[in-house]
């Protein structure tokens, strides 16, 4: 589903992000992307919604190659995938309901539709009663709800998530945590970049490491960890 | 389309402050730039009025027949330059010389003036070389005794007029080029307000069609409430000058409505080119 093929990437001030990069993550996969700051993790995830382009490889996302793509085919990649940033990215003079329903009215879906998916999504992240709220009026923890929710609108195939937990206490982490483990159970896809290592440990998920900006070990690959999936998902859950 | 009015509208709601000052600043430009037209425009009439006093005078030798006159008269208003022709008798010239002269009247004895023959120039035929040519056509009437046109004035006037119009572009050019700049940054800084709304949008998949809309809405939405209010301050300058400096005109109907048509594409071609560059960068 998407698939890293000898990718390199350089910045102009920077020099070099990542070097030779290559994985696979397949549908319904759960995989972490761990690594020192600067190890290259964000970039990854740039370049699988085609944030960034790679300098030198090809990096394709659901059948939208980097090397053959139009500037058309960005909006319609991202209409299949969910974000997720540690900072959130809600638009703070909008309420919670508003902010999930912008992802849905920018791409399109019929009016009539939008307010009962919002529902739905909002039960969904568990924020059902804080659907009038602005974001300012919620925890972190809500916050990112809210984000991945907006996230989900659009029925992603994959959620990419850039350290969803990296702004969250211990206790929100493990709902967000939880939160992402549900969503994947039920099909999709989750590449989720972070630091921290108890989580991958525990979750006995696929996991990439990356440093100075290389893949230095993948679980998939390497058989360092069990190799992962939504079963394995559905399998700690219970 | 829909969204993306109730999206531009909604901007006005959510940055009031931004928005009322992005139309003030949109409005002031333009106003500078409308007072500058005011002033050329009222320069210009000036120039016309004066313009139309433009004539060539051919003066009439005594004992000339009057077939002869009248031939000449019909000969000359023929002339593609001629707006009118007239002929002024002795009689009229006298009539015309106390009324003018009011304390000299006593002076004009009858018969010392002579009969003259008078055309005025269509616009357009007014400059030196062209009066200077008709003159020189009229001259060789045998009749005519001597010819006047002030010559001196009429380059005079030309050079005004000339350099009236070079300066007017020259200042309208730099007045619409810093009125674009500072409408175009003033948008701009409405853009990048904004920048974090357009990154998500572009996140969940919006296209930058659908992210412009509201943008270049917006854009036109200032413009014309700007070039309006522009307007509005210039009639209400035009007011104070009319009543406390000098009598002047104000712009015709179809010149206020290209002002505000002004304001509204500046508006729309700034939120163009802000958004469009930010779509590059975010």
């Amino acid at each position: 589903m998407i698939r890293f093929s000898h990718v390199h990437k350089s910045f102009a001030r920077t020099g070099a992000a990542l070097q030779d990069v290559s994985f696979q993550l397949n549908k319904g996969e759960f995989v972490f992307i761990t690594g020192p700051s600067g190890a290259g993790k964000s970039t990854i995830l740039k370049l699988c919604f085609f944030e960034e382009m790679p300098s030198k490889g090809e990096v394709k996302v659901y059948g939208t190659s980097s090397a053959t793509y139009r500037p058309g085919d960005v909006p319609k990649l991202r209409r299949r995938l969910g974000v997720v940033f540690q900072d959130f990215r809600l638009l703070e003079d909008r309420n919670v309901e508003s902010n999930i329903a912008f992802a849905l009215e920018v791409t399109g879906t019929p009016p009539a539709q939008i307010g009962p998916r919002v529902a739905r999504l909002l039960a969904q992240v568990g924020l059902a009663a804080k659907a009038t709220s602005l974001p300012r009026e919620l925890s972190g923890g809500e916050q990112q709800r809210v984000a991945i929710a907006r996230a989900l609108a659009n029925d992603p195939v994959a959620l990419i998530a850039d350290e969803p937990t990296g702004n969250l206490d211990e206790r929100a982490t493990r709902g967000i945590y939880q939160l992402f483990r549900d969503i994947n159970a039920s099909g999709t896809a989750v590449l989720m970049a972070t630091h921290d290592l108890d989580l991958v440990r525990r979750s006995g998920c696929r996991t990439i490491e990356v440093n100075r900006g290389q893949v230095v070990f993948d679980s998939a690959a390497d058989g360092g960890f069990r190799a992962s999936g939504a079963s394995a998902a559905v399998e700690d859950d219970a | 389309m829909r969204l993306a009015v109730r999206e531009a509208l909604l901007a006005f709601r959510r940055a009031p402050m931004l928005s009322a000052l992005s139309i003030t600043t949109i409005a002031f430009s333009l106003f500078a730039f409308g007072l500058f037209g005011l002033v050329a425009l009222n320069i210009r009439n000036a120039l016309r009025t004066v313009e139309d006093r433009v004539e060539i005078r051919a003066f009439i030798a005594d004992g000339t027949g009057s077939e002869a006159t009248a031939a000449a008269l019909g000969d000359i208003g023929a002339f593609p330059e001629a707006a009118s022709v007239r002929l002024v008798s002795q009689a009229q010239a006298l009539d015309r010389a106390r009324l003018e002269l009011g304390e000299f009247s006593d002076v004009f004895e009858e018969g010392i003036l002579p009969a003259s023959i008078e055309l005025r120039l269509k616009p357009g035929f007014r400059d030196p070389a062209t009066v200077r040519a008709v003159a020189k056509r009229i001259e060789v009437y045998d009749f005519v005794d001597d010819i006047r046109f002030g010559e001196e004035w009429v380059e005079k006037l030309h050079r005004l007029r000339n350099i009236a119009t070079l300066a007017g572009v020259a200042l309208g050019l730099t007045f619409a080029t810093v009125a674009i700049i500072i409408i175009g940054s003033t948008i701009r800084m409405a853009v990048m307000a904004r920048s974090r709304e357009i990154s998500i949008m572009r996140l969940v998949g919006a296209t930058n069609g659908f992210i412009r809309a509201p943008f270049l809405i917006e854009g036109f939405l200032k413009g014309t409430l700007g070039g309006v209010l522009a307007l509005v301050l210039a009639w209400v300058a035009l007011g104070i000058i009319n009543r406390f400096v000098v009598q002047a005109a104000f712009f015709d109907p179809w010149m206020g409505a290209v002002g505000v048509l002004a304001g509204a594409c500046i508006g729309l071609a700034g939120s163009a080119l802000s958004v469009g560059r930010h779509l590059q960068k975010v």
